[in-house]
């Protein structure tokens, strides 16, 4: 178990990254730091993506100088899913930072639990 | 292949020009293309669904011609048309139902991009339903809890809002679930499309290799979804988020975005892993455990709530409880019944809301049960709905939801060591849940002091309602044939 982690470092690094985000996502309360552990979150999978995507020795796969052995170049699909998911991301942030701003103008607070405690007391209204 | 091979893509597609288009036009205008758009794809299901009946098949259409490792591909059969044709029906009438709450509810210079949401919701419905690749899944997946996000929180107000912002924290935690579990998925086999992913999983074991990455790969997604699908003990989003959006919003919701999750997820099992693996890893049994908890605590909840939509949201989790019931019974039975189950929930669900939504508006737009005394009085169809959709939640015979409950036994006894406690909970259960509609009847249908005064409803909700109200009675009196579609319809998931 020992080697086989380090040997794949890229891989075990994104996936303690993976958790980092996931924790701060779940637990933080303070909803600006929500969004960047999301951010970490999708990061560390795109790490895994693109690290088991590469393969030593290969170039990336544009066609330069005439080469057109496919044993050249790494498998483009991996890349190509990190920028979808990169896309999705990105549009994923902006939602929630635009609803987080709207809650700020509306409670004056950024931590989660104030603003639950809040809305809840205007629901038993 | 026939022309029909074409419409799901049409629908999809007909669905995203739709809500681009609609972003350009005035609330009133996008309202009506939505209505012609929805009424078209409705159309387009309805014939897919029966040139399926006739002969019974599975056709895989490739986008754009390009075969296997390297296209995107649609896979469709009986299952899926029945699905999407259920789908559009419920949101088509749901909208026409809630036309009024809409504009009323909504700023009217936001109201076009509600139905912006609305659209793109429905062409990732579809996408959900009828993909076959999985990252095209997580894409469509993306924009589903986008759009209901923005569905949710269209009312603009504290409430709305930050409930909103719970429901997406628990989705986004719920997708980045699915996405790695995706990956993973890429990396162990080396492809996307389900049925070449089913082929390395079963070489792969057949051999016995990687048993523990495939296990984690099928708990991160079945968890995945699990969230997204509000499975107990991640429902805690749910109430605030159907309890205070706007009554389309809530039905849509309830009736479909949590549906599309767990088609998805039948997918997965039935068509990227096979049940012969499922079976094996026991994933199945925590879901078991989560949906008998679910079926019991969601009742519970909903018994202590004074809240009438909330208390209907409450009874989604229990319902949710049953359908993954269903699932993780492992059996193909299981997946019937929780097939019929999503269409019946479908069915009766966003009926309960808007019915909820017509009584309030007679009370003034209150939504608790001591202003809501006679509600039904005011708003006669809006309590009728409410009767025929409570008593098919309970399961009395004649209603669509005592076949739910009847095939969830049946289903259950093809699985000797889950039978008992899925019966001890389906009884527990429907109790409950007569405990708080007849609660609810009794509320509604009080005569003490109260103004009966009819209340005058707008016409677009009298014929949702309408609609809503015979679809659920054939419902109730045909459901052999639906399960009859299903059954063979499994054949070619």
């Amino acid at each position: 178990m020992g080697p086989n982690l380090l040997s794949n470092y890229f891989e075990t690094a994104s996936m303690i990254l993976f958790g980092i985000g996931f924790t701060t996502l779940f637990l933080q309360p303070n909803l600006i730091k929500k969004v960047i552990g999301l951010n970490i979150m999708d990061s560390a999978v795109y790490l895994f993506l693109a690290a088991k995507g590469y393969i030593d020795g290969r170039l990336a796969p544009i066609v330069v100088n005439g080469v057109t052995d496919m044993e050249a170049y790494i498998n483009p699909i991996p890349s190509g899913l990190v920028l979808t998911g990169i896309v999705v991301s990105v549009s994923v942030t902006a939602v929630s930072l635009s609803l987080i701003q709207k809650l700020y103008k509306e409670y004056h607070t950024l931590d989660m639990d104030e603003i639950l405690t809040k809305a809840n007391k205007e629901a038993e209204r | 292949m026939p022309f029909l091979a074409n419409f799901p893509f049409f629908c999809i597609f007909i669905m995203m020009a739709s809500g681009v288009t609609s972003s350009m036009l005035s609330g009133k205008n996008a309202f009506r293309l939505n209505v012609i758009a929805l009424s078209a794809c409705l159309a387009m299901s309805l014939s897919l669904l029966f040139y399926m009946i006739g002969q019974p098949q599975r056709i895989t259409y490739m986008m754009g011609h390009f075969p296997a490792p390297w296209g995107n591909e649609i896979r469709f059969g009986p299952v899926e048309a029945l699905i999407a044709s259920v789908f559009s029906f419920v949101m088509l009438t749901s909208l026409v139902a809630g036309k009024g709450d809409i504009f009323s509810d909504i700023a009217s210079r936001n109201v076009n991009l509600f139905y912006v949401m609305i659209n793109l919701l429905m062409a990732s419905l579809y996408a959900l339903v009828y993909t076959n690749d999985l990252f095209t899944a997580y894409v469509f997946v993306e924009i589903n809890t986008l759009s209901a996000c923005a569905v949710v929180m269209a009312k603009e107000n504290g409430q709305t809002i930050s409930a909103t912002i719970r429901y997406l924290i628990m989705s986004l935690l719920g997708s980045g679930m699915f996405l790695l579990s995706i990956i993973l998925i890429y990396d162990l086999t080396g492809h996307l499309l389900m049925v070449n992913i089913r082929e390395s999983m079963a070489r792969l074991w057949a051999d016995g290799r990687y048993r523990l990455p495939i296990t984690i790969i099928v708990g991160l997604m079945s968890v995945g979804m699990a969230m997204k699908s509000a499975l107990f003990p991640f429902h805690t989003w749910l109430s605030p988020a159907h309890g205070s959006a706007t009554t389309a919003s809530s039905s849509v919701l309830s009736g479909l975005v949590l549906k599309g999750y767990i088609i998805l997820l039948i997918k997965v099992y039935y068509r990227v892993l096979g049940l012969e693996i499922v079976a094996d890893l026991k994933v199945l049994n925590v879901l078991f455990v989560c949906g008998l908890l679910g079926m019991i605590i969601g009742s519970l909840d909903a018994i202590g709530e004074d809240h009438i939509k909330r208390m209907i949201a409450y009874s989604s989790v229990a319902q949710m409880g049953y359908i993954y019931v269903g699932i993780s019974l492992g059996t193909s039975a299981g997946f019937l019944a929780a097939i019929f189950h999503i269409i019946v929930h479908a069915m009766t669900k966003p009926m309960l809301f808007s019915a909820a939504g017509g009584m309030a508006d007679a009370s003034g737009h209150k939504y608790h049960f001591d202003e809501l005394k006679g509600a039904a009085y005011r708003n006669p169809i809006a309590g009728v709905a409410f009767i025929i959709g409570s008593l098919s939640m309970i399961g009395i015979p004649f209603f669509a939801g005592f076949g739910a409950k009847f095939y969830l036994s049946l289903a259950a006894m093809t699985n000797p060591g889950k039978m008992w406690f899925v019966l001890f909970a389906l009884a527990v259960s429907t109790v409950l849940n007569a405990v708080y509609y007849i609660r609810a009847i009794g509320m509604i249908y009080s005569k003490k002091d109260v103004d009966v005064t009819r209340h005058k409803n707008p016409l677009s909700y009298n014929i949702g309602m309408g609609v809503f109200i015979v679809a659920n009675v054939m419902l109730g009196l045909f459901y052999q044939n639906i399960v009859d579609i299903i059954q063979t319809g499994l054949k070619f998931l």
